[in-house]
């Protein structure tokens, strides 16, 4: 953890798919520091901050949204459909567990 | 010492091919991009080093590559693989294709017909075909689907969309086909620097005379059985055309039914299918040397995708059109249902003409000789989707 001013910042885990890992030169989970609250956009934004490679890869460029083959999961829940917003687990916001992004395992 | 260099895009990944003026003896290098579609892979004229790679992917969507050094490696443009980027908004967003419906381009465009009759979003979903420009390495033009045109001047890093085509009038009219509305041929006319013609599946062919600030629809002549009017502007599913650059006023088109021809930069055009089996099919090409030299590849029908009695041919016609002979000496001569897209043939410029196709089956199929002797490069590929040729005299 560290903190910038009064903003507590924090190292988060991602998961990234095969490709992605590919994209971005990465083996296994990336590490980001992600400023308080440590919410699914604040994750997204530091992941392609830090990878520009992956922009438009989670989420479509035009709109904003997740892509429509991948799913997001924290602490084994799947979070793909909560507000972008929204605090992610403690457990995932602390980085002692990974947010997952997983491609649709079907298809191809 | 002569050589080639052929590019493939497959649905799992690009592939270079590379052999020495003879042709015989071929080197395989990839896959690159593996596990993605790579829609088109075309080589810059101005620098062969330089070489644009549309990747795209269901999961992931579109990611322009690019080549500085031929093809051994590989970086999305403006974006460095290695390096940490400097804070602040992107300077490159070579990704991002971004329709433009602004006021200031005078005809702002924002739905098209879909299949039940309404009007429907224009939806980004992938570059269908990539043009390097004739004479400037940075600048590039990507065909995309929703159909659009877009170009970039910094190498790939930015693409801005010349909304004109869009917004010439008959957009809203426009309706993709079953395979979808993909802008999927873009000819630069080497004599006239600011004329551009363009394909789309299925609106039909277009043509700029000023650099793509304006377009006109250019399909007089072209019949279809599924338009009643047969002076329909639009409509019409182009599925390719070619050029010599020797003669750019005078197109082939490989239609949806039918081989074309305009003599005049495509404002008319008649048939010249003549005695091909049949005259469905996808992928057309000129000699390099030979500018009424063409080549197709017969297609059963538009209902089944493969070679007549499974008997994969080429044919060449030596007049332009309508007197065709089939080109078949190394090609399989039975249980043959493989299918050639649109952008899967090139030809090379080296003395005695090389012509290159890839199949749906994974082959991708070379004559040294114009077309008398087929022999393949590679047999197992994963599905071609396109075929391009650098020579190097």
């Amino acid at each position: 953890m560290s903190s910038a001013g009064n903003v507590r910042a924090v190292t988060v885990q991602v998961a990234l798919p095969y490709h992605l890992r590919n994209l971005a030169h990465v083996e296994g989970d990336v590490l980001l520091e992600v400023r308080a609250p440590v919410t699914l956009r604040a994750v997204l934004d530091a992941l392609e901050a830090r990878y520009p490679m992956l922009r438009g890869t989670i989420r479509d460029y035009a709109t904003g949204q997740r892509r429509a083959f991948l799913r997001f999961f924290a602490s084994e829940t799947d979070w793909s459909h909560e507000s972008p917003d929204a605090e992610l687990p403690e457990a995932v916001a602390a980085g002692r567990e990974p947010l997952l992004i997983l491609g649709a395992i079907a298809g191809g | 010492m002569s050589s080639v260099r052929v590019l493939v895009g497959t649905r799992k990944g690009a592939f270079v091919l590379s052999s020495d003026g003879k042709r015989k003896d071929w080197t395989v290098s990839g896959p690159f991009f593996a596990g993605w579609e790579i829609y088109h892979v075309k080589g810059s004229p101005a620098d062969p080093n330089r070489i644009y790679v549309s990747q795209t992917s269901g999961w992931f969507g579109q990611l322009i590559q690019r080549s500085d050094d031929g093809g051994k490696t590989w970086h999305q443009p403006g974006l460095p693989n290695e390096a940490i980027p400097p804070p602040g908004p992107p300077s490159a967003l070579p990704n991002r294709f971004e329709y433009d419906s602004s006021p200031e381009t005078g005809k702002p465009l924002m739905t098209h017909q879909w299949y039940d009759g309404t009007q429907h979003p224009w939806e980004f979903k992938r570059v269908w075909h990539v043009e390097p420009s004739l004479t400037d390495p940075d600048t590039v033009y990507a065909g995309v689907e929703d159909a659009a045109l877009f170009r970039s001047t910094d190498g790939g890093e930015n693409w801005h969309e010349l909304a004109g085509l869009r917004g010439h009038g008959t957009g809203p009219m426009w309706q993709p086909g079953a395979g979808g509305m993909g802008l999927h041929t873009i000819i630069l006319d080497p004599s006239n620097p600011n004329r551009i013609y363009i394909a789309i599946s299925a609106a039909g062919a277009f043509r700029t005379d000023d650099g793509g600030a304006t377009w006109k629809p250019i399909n007089k002549g072209l019949r279809s059985q599924f338009i009643p009017d047969p002076n329909a502007e639009i409509g019409h599913c182009v599925h390719h055309v070619a050029i010599h650059r020797l003669r750019p006023d005078v197109l082939f088109m490989q239609k949806h039914w039918d081989v074309m021809r305009s003599d005049n930069a495509g404002d008319h055009w008649h048939e010249v299918s003549g005695n091909l089996p049949t005259d469905f099919g996808f992928a057309i090409d000129v000699h390099a040397h030979e500018p009424e030299t063409i080549y197709v590849v017969p297609i059963k029908s538009d209902s089944e995708h493969f070679p007549l009695d499974g008997k994969l041919r080429v044919y060449r016609s030596r007049t332009g059109g309508n007197e065709w002979e089939p080109l078949a000496k190394g090609l399989p001569e039975r249980d043959c249902y493989v299918n050639v897209l649109r952008d899967a043939m090139a030809v090379d410029s080296l003395d005695k003409c090389g012509v290159y196709f890839g199949t749906t089956g994974g082959q991708v199929y070379a004559t040294a000789d114009a077309g008398d002797i087929w022999t393949p490069i590679v047999r197992d590929l994963p599905a071609v989707l396109s075929v391009e040729v650098q020579t190097f005299d």
